[in-house]
């Protein structure tokens, strides 16, 4: 178990980068403390496996430093991180037992024969393949593959960290929900610094303390779900974060008010230094529906059976609110905007606001 | 529901039909039909029943030849097989050097059997051969046309250079199969290097080996042209092996019903031993 230090990391898979496009990672610089469960959460293509990769030694750097408790681990090999790593897709061991693909990583470190039977087979019991274990590995479904490969990764237990690199796509989502609680178990239990990368928010949000959202090859905000929630620090987040994402509509700044075409949208405080292309961003949830405000066209609404979703069009943008199950649309509908849900964000990032 | 008869779709087999009649039944029938009979020239024959094959059975020559060529097979196999995995282990996966790789094996395939007879013919001799000039040289007595252990040393060596490509390259082709993420997967888990060709590369390779092993055992079984135009299969008899003997009869002596039974039971042993291999190995992965 280790504090993950990854030190102003670059990376880019051609041999003689030139511009910033050329780096899949485009500067990584962020602290896992010891012992904490990290989720990774970020489109396809923004870098998740590169950035596991890293840290696990299978590719090693263009630029910057791994340290792991202080230690410069940049140059070591894999096996001497002593770290654990479950891939995207499934690898198993085809001509080993179910149980002997558990024990391949004991073995290989020359772990006495009893305390591999202990470990396996408590991992065995824990991914649900207990009575698999005498099988060949070769004839199994995909999510028992994937079950294996899991467990494989979770069966050591000296590791420094966990990496979990979306490792229950392919399992269908009862047991999908049944290994995260077990997952949290063991981190709760053993307390190892585990990172899950995941495409689903849901996942990131129930895994883990710290969501980490990375977008084109860099982080943009590190925070527990509910900051995430509230307060995206780039508009990606909030597009990505949350469903139906934040509505971000262009505005223009005057003091503590906000100009959407004709409507004047007030404020909680008046944003600092607001240059650039401004743009005000605001969660369904903390658009009201009702009979004051502003006027809006209703295009659909969802019934998503705990709340309603309604699209409309408020001075020709779309815009998203969600209202609850039994709530109805009036006749004339308006939107107000919640203050408590108003973020501001000068070319996509946010920026406070004052008093 | 009335069925509606129609034998015009053989027609369209008819071609197949032809085609393996004349490529195959009606030469194996001739031979079929020499191998009951003798004939003393003129186109004029005699029922001689199964008295070849009985002779065939009986006689040394046949056997010792059999013999000759199991040895040659089991050692060729032994040799260029481990070569090829190891080869094919250490060759490029990537970059300019796969293409000059893969051209430098394909190269030996390529050459006609009688061309590469020919060469190391020459390159063996020990008064003009490179070969077998600088051994001479080093002091080392090499001489393939009077010394049968030199001669089967050269045949081999030939056979090795000739053939351990074939192996190379689909070894080859099943490893580069083989996706990262096993390779990744075996450093997490701290798999030794042996490890990794036990369990990941040897698995892929599999498939693959089993044809190497059987084509290369069919070839082997009949290798003819190379040791031939090599040694003619002397010393003595010392590198002569089945097909040379069955040639030998057929057209040395002409003895045709003789040679035709020798023939028959050539063929019957190549797809009996052939079948054996196949059946061996594919039962092997089956269980495994
Ligand atoms: N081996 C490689 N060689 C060259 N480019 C690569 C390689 N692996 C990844 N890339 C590129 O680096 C970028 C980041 O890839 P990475 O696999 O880290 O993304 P990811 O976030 O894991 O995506 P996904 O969610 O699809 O798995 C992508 O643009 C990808 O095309
Ligand atoms: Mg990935």
């Amino acid at each position: 178990m280790a504090r993950i230090d990854v030190n102003h990391i670059r990376h880019s898979y051609l041999p003689n980068p030139r511009t910033d496009a050329d780096f899949a990672l485009k500067e990584v610089h962020h602290i896992f403390e010891d012992g904490g469960a990290y989720a990774l959460l970020g489109p396809s293509g923004c870098g998740k496996t590169s950035l596991l990769n890293i840290i696990s030694g299978l590719l090693h750097p263009s630029h910057g430093r791994l340290l792991f408790d202080g230690k410069d681990v940049t140059n070591l090999s894999t096996q001497e991180r002593n770290i654990a790593q479950v891939f995207q897709f499934p690898v198993i061991y085809d001509t080993m037992t179910v149980y002997d693909n558990l024990a391949f990583p004991l073995r290989n470190r020359g772990v006495p024969e009893a305390d591999v039977d202990r470990k396996v087979r408590e991992t065995l019991e824990m991914i649900d393949l207990a009575s698999w274990a005498k099988k060949k590995a070769r004839g199994l479904t995909a999510d028992q593959k994937q079950k294996i490969s899991l467990g494989r990764g979770l069966v050591r237990s000296d590791v420094n960290a966990i990496l979990f690199d979306e490792p229950l796509t392919v399992i269908d989502p009862h047991m999908k929900w049944v290994l995260r609680s077990q997952l949290k178990q063991l981190h709760r239990r053993f307390g190892y610094t585990m990172v899950y990368v995941t495409h689903d928010q849901t996942e990131a949000l129930t895994f883990a303390d710290q969501v980490v959202v990375m977008y084109d090859g860099g982080i943009v905000q590190i925070g527990t779900p509910a900051e995430l929630f509230e307060r995206p620090r780039h508009t990606f987040v909030g597009y990505f974060i949350g469903s139906p994402g934040m509505n971000v509509m262009p505005v223009a700044i005057e003091g503590k008010t906000a100009m959407l075409g004709a409507q004047r949208i007030e404020l909680p405080g008046a944003p600092k230094a607001a240059s650039g292309a401004i743009e005000l961003g605001i969660r369904p949830e903390y658009v009201r529906l009702g009979r004051d405000g502003m006027a809006v066209q209703v295009s659909k609404i969802e019934d998503l059976g705990r709340h309603k979703v309604v699209r409309a069009k408020l001075e020709g943008r779309d815009i998203a609110a969600v209202i609850g199950e039994d709530e109805t649309v009036p006749a004339d509908p308006r939107v107000r905007f919640d203050p408590a849900g108003i973020n501001i964000y000068a070319d996509s990032w946010r920026v406070e606001m004052g008093a | 529901m009335e069925k509606t008869w129609n034998n015009k779709a053989w027609f369209l087999v008819l071609p197949v039909l032809v085609l393996v009649a004349f490529s195959a039944v009606i030469p194996l029938m001739t031979v079929v039909n020499y191998s009951v009979q003798d004939t003393f020239g003129n186109n004029v024959f005699f029922w001689a029943g199964t008295e070849w094959f009985e002779e065939l059975l009986s006689s040394s020559r046949f056997w010792e030849a059999m013999v000759r060529n199991l040895i040659f097979s089991f050692i060729i196999l032994a040799i260029e097989v481990p070569l090829g995995i190891f080869i094919a282990l250490n060759m490029p996966k990537k970059g300019w050097g796969v293409p000059v790789c893969l051209v430098l094996m394909a190269l030996p395939l390529l050459i006609p059997w009688n061309v590469v007879g020919t060469i190391w013919q020459v390159f063996g001799r020990n008064d003009i051969g490179l070969l077998g000039y600088y051994v001479n040289a080093l002091g080392i007595d090499y001489n393939y046309v009077q010394d049968s252990f030199d001669a089967w040393v050269t045949v081999i060596i030939m056979d090795v250079w000739h053939w351990t490509s074939l192996v190379v390259l689909l070894c080859y082709a099943g490893l580069v199969s083989i996706p990262d993420a096993f390779y990744q997967a075996a450093k997490i888990d701290g798999a030794s290097r042996w490890a990794v060709f036990r369990y990941i590369q040897l698995p892929k390779m599999n498939r693959v080996l089993l044809i190497a092993v059987l084509l290369r055992f069919m070839d082997s079984f009949m290798i003819y042209t190379e040791p031939f135009v090599v040694t003619g299969g002397g010393p003595g008899n010392s590198t002569t092996f089945l097909s040379i003997d069955l040639v030998k009869t057929a057209l040395g002596q002409f003895d045709l019903g003789p040679a035709a039974a020798m023939s028959l039971v050539y063929f019957l042993i190549v797809l009996l031993l052939s079948w054996v291999f196949y059946t061996v190995m594919t039962n092997y992965d089956a269980e495994r």
